[in-house]
């Protein structure tokens, strides 16, 4: 918790991050402050999730019902997660067919499902809080963390809209082009709010790519006991075979 | 081979500990393999309740409809087919549906339903599971697979294949033409 | 009975089968009776390990098959239902994935242990050479499975493979349409990689084991001295005074070694299964799409040294051949490992500093190259700028250039620095 704080205020003071504009690879990310056992974060998670991400991007590999695992009830999930005519055993598919997505977008959203694993909780956190006004590009929206990426920032009415300008750095013999994002405005939320929401909803996603995260680490705990047990009892029954090997 | 007795029990104790432990692991292990090919958690919630609306299935129709992979009616039984029930009882093996094959608040209901128009059955044969066929003409269900006969009410004929009535599934009425099939309690 | 003068010994129902079958007499010749050095180090648990990681692999797999689907359409979503529906199926899963590279971490040691202490020498070269076949065995394995996932990954490393085929004079287009079935990898090829990887090669790869025993078992086992424990026995009982009965020596021993791997290999599996892209790359968590090829494709970690050797050789005559023939050369080398190396002792224990510098300088290239093949190359054969360690892309490129050359004049020069080696005496009995 003290670490979440820490990173929030690191945060809240740094409105203007520099990166570099054309690396797409080297981008410095922020730390996603998440914990994957805190159910509260993950069902809020869920919920920016499903009303906000799921109308473009499908998670077709996941069942409403699996939503059970981050502690929420059959009934919750049906009156607050399922769009009408949908089934809690339903996978959580998008009803506008891939083809017409690439017709209006230019590509088609990919399928979110383990989008987490792909890019990673640390990626995923910073490209959501890095979009900047760009008149030059189709959607009028640009990313620092994923440039000239086809999807426009669907959150801006929560963050705000960022302006941004290019600082050219002369060095010896290279120049260095930064892109500074300033500090967005007319957002509904205060930038900590913000981020709270987008960590929560990353640690969704990150949920959402391996569901049997928890259960996995849990389970090897006890694996490992057992081993090591196991460990001890066969290096005894060596040693005693051993003794009179010379 | 002659080692001092000292130490063939101390080996004799590690080995079988070793082997205890060892056994136990393997046994571990197998789990998750045995578990594996259990129904998955997608097949148990394919195996959810189903809700179906039963206002328009008129009278003397029955509608299909899947839970569980299995095909489960809703018929729809007229006056005449109610009263029709009643004189196949020494047709039947189970008259007074004695047979644990309907949730337990329908043993000793002639008609084996909730509401005596509505009959909700599990359509596979009790014989060797084929879906019989619903013959209105005749009133009954019939196996195509072997010949085995129900009446309307799902009890099975004396003298076929199959030993014990269609199983009637566990349903709710979550309204007059609401029908969650798959439970008996309102919440689910 | 056929075999009249057979004499069974044991009763019961032991003895029932033994009149049938020669149970007693093969746990006698393979495990109670099969006398092993006693001097067996660190090394010698590697081969058990292969065998136990063989049984993992199998074990998995078969129910792992329970439940994929060989189809391109459903292929990657079954892979994820297996990992997200099926009971413990991400168990069964990581299993399998962390054993692929297990396997090859195990083998990796096995063959180390044969080239240090000489295990590949007379008597043991058919023993080798079935080695040899497994390693390669193991590589088709490892690189028919790779593409079931159908992510990007799979999809665009068994492209780029195959296309490395179509490099062939003369043949080469059409035998790389005829390995994929299509003009494109698809799911013609997924279909039948799919086949190779269940039944094609497993069944081939346990024979093969059965054979690559069975030849040890015929000989007998080499040691860290590289002394032969036959050629001193017991006058009374006949038994290599420096032999121990296998079983129960070497169970036990190998009981204890089983235990250590599975806590490393459960450390894997529970708790670092992508192994940081290592054992399960990101990219392969995107279903294939044959329209997009990845921004940066590298084989998995365990073919790599392989994979750098191929981008380091450029091409002759606008032909990539040169480079898939020496990768081809660089595994096939091994089959002539028994009759390149004739030192005057086997172990490195009694070898010289010849030996002992190309053996090390063999290893830092393998690692090298195997470090370098993880990294991106912008143009064929060449290397992207800052590759880190390394310093630019020339460097990268005469990097592997040199440690390519390096990998092979270990094999060629074999004969003569081993011959020149000044050797220790080996002595006459193992020295513990």
């Amino acid at each position: 918790m003290k670490s979440v704080i820490t990173v929030l205020a690191t945060l809240a003071t740094s409105f203007t991050i520099s990166m570099s504009a054309h690396a797409n690879v080297d981008v410095q990310l922020d730390h996603a402050p998440i914990n994957p056992t805190d159910a509260a974060s993950l069902q809020a998670g869920a919920r920016t999730f499903v009303n906000n991400c799921l109308n473009c991007h499908s998670a077709g590999l996941v069942r409403y019902n699996q939503l059970k695992g981050i502690g929420l009830t059959e009934a919750q999930i049906k009156e607050n997660l399922l769009f009408t005519g949908q089934k809690v055993g339903d996978m959580m598919t998008v009803s506008a067919s891939p083809r017409d997505q690439r017709e209006w977008f230019g590509n088609a959203p990919p399928d979110l499902s383990v989008e987490a694993r792909v890019r990673g909780v640390d990626w995923l956190y910073t490209y959501m809080r890095r979009f900047y006004r760009d008149p030059s590009t189709a959607t009028g929206w640009n990313n620092t963390v994923f440039p000239n990426v086809a999807m426009p920032h669907v959150l801006w009415s929560l963050q705000g809209m960022s302006e941004a300008r290019v600082e050219v750095e002369k060095g010896e013999g290279h120049e260095r082009k930064t892109i500074v994002i300033e500090a967005p405005t007319g957002g509904s939320m205060t930038t900590a709010q913000y981020d709270r929401t987008i960590a929560d909803l990353v640690n969704f996603m990150g949920w959402m790519a391996e569901p049997h995260a928890i259960e996995r680490r849990n389970l090897g705990f006890l694996v490992l006991i057992a081993l090591s047990i196991l460990i001890l009892l066969t290096y005894l029954l060596k040693a005693a075979y051993w003794k009179d090997i010379h | 081979m002659s080692t001092p007795p000292s130490v063939n029990r101390q080996r004799r104790n590690l080995l079988v500990g070793t082997a205890a432990a060892g056994g136990a692991a393997g046994l571990a292990v197998a789990v998750p393999f045995v578990e594996s090919m259990q129904p998955s958690e997608r097949a148990k919630a394919m195996g959810a309740p189903v809700e179906v609306d039963i206002s328009n299935i008129a009278p003397g129709e029955q509608k299909t409809l899947e839970w569980q992979g299995k095909p489960v009616w809703v018929l729809h039984r007229t006056r005449a087919q109610i009263e029709g029930i009643a004189k196949s009882d020494e047709l039947v093996v189970d008259p007074g549906v004695e047979q644990a094959q309907q949730p337990s608040s329908l043993k000793g209901n002639k008609l084996r339903s909730e509401k005596p128009e509505f009959f909700i059955a599990v359509g596979v044969c009790t014989h060797l599971g084929c879906s019989p066929v619903y013959q209105q003409d005749q009133d009954r269900f019939y196996c195509p697979c072997h010949g085995s006969k129900f009446d309307l009410a799902g009890r099975v004929y004396k003298g076929v294949p199959a030993p014990t009535n269609l199983v009637v599934p566990k349903y709710t009425y979550l309204s007059d033409t609401k029908l969650l099939i798959g439970t008996d309690k309102k919440e689910g | 009975m056929a075999a009249a003068d057979k004499i069974v010994t044991t009763t019961g129902l032991l003895g029932w089968v033994d009149e049938r079958f020669p149970l007693t007499k093969l746990f006698r010749e393979h495990m109670s009776e099969y006398y092993a050095p006693k001097n067996f180090n660190f090394f010698y648990f590697f081969g058990a390990l292969s065998l136990l990681v063989l049984v993992n692999q199998i074990l998995t797999g078969i129910f792992l098959t329970m439940h994929y689907k060989p189809d391109a359409a459903s292929a990657f979503a079954s892979v994820e239902y297996i990992m997200r529906e099926v009971n413990f199926g991400w168990l069964i899963r990581y299993m399998h994935s962390t054993g692929a590279s297990a396997f090859f971490i195990v083998v990796y040691l096995h063959m180390f242990r044969g080239l240090i202490y000489g295990s590949y020498r007379k008597p043991r070269e058919l023993i080798w050479i079935f080695g040899v076949i497994i390693f390669l065995m193991l590589m088709g394995e490892a690189f028919f499975g790779y593409l079931l996932p159908w992510g990007q990954m799979s999809f665009w490393g068994a492209q780029v493979i195959v296309n490395l085929f179509g490099a062939v004079p003369f043949i080469g287009p059409d035998l790389s349409v005829w390995i994929r079935g299509d003009f494109v990898v698809s799911d013609a090829t997924l279909n039948r990689f799919f086949a190779f990887h269940v039944i094609a090669l497993p069944l081939a790869i346990c024979g093969l084991v059965a054979a690559h025993i069975m030849a040890l078992h015929e000989v007998g086992s080499n040691n860290p001295d590289g002394v032969e424990i036959k050629k001193t026995k017991d006058p009374v009982t006949g038994h290599p005074l420096d032999g121990i009965p296998f079983h129960p020596y070497y169970t036990v021993k190998d009981l204890f070694g089983v235990s250590v791997f599975l806590f490393v290999f459960c450390t894997v599996i529970f708790f670092a299964p992508e192994m940081g892209g290592y054992f399960l790359e990101a990219n392969n968590f995107i279903p294939a799409n044959p329209m997009q090829t990845p921004a940066h494709i590298a084989p998995v970690w365990y073919f790599t040294p392989f994979y750098s050797i191929l981008r380091a050789v450029p091409p002759v005559f606008e032909s990539q051949f040169p480079g898939v023939a020496c990768m081809g050369l660089s595994v096939m080398v091994f089959f002539l490992m028994p009759w390149l190396d004739r030192g005057a002792v086997k172990s490195i224990r009694y070898r010289g500093s010849h030996f002992k510098t190309w053996l090390t300088l063999f290893i830092v290239s393998l690692f090298i190259l195997g470090y370098l093949g993880t990294q991106p190359t912008d143009v064929w054969g060449r290397f992207g700028e800052g590759v880190p360690f390394v310093g630019g892309a020339e460097r990268a490129t005469w990097g592997a250039r040199l440690f390519s050359v390096v990998y092979f004049l270990y094999f060629i020069l074999m004969p003569w620095y081993t011959r020149w080696d000044k050797t220790k005496p080996e002595p006459t009995r193992v020295t513990g």
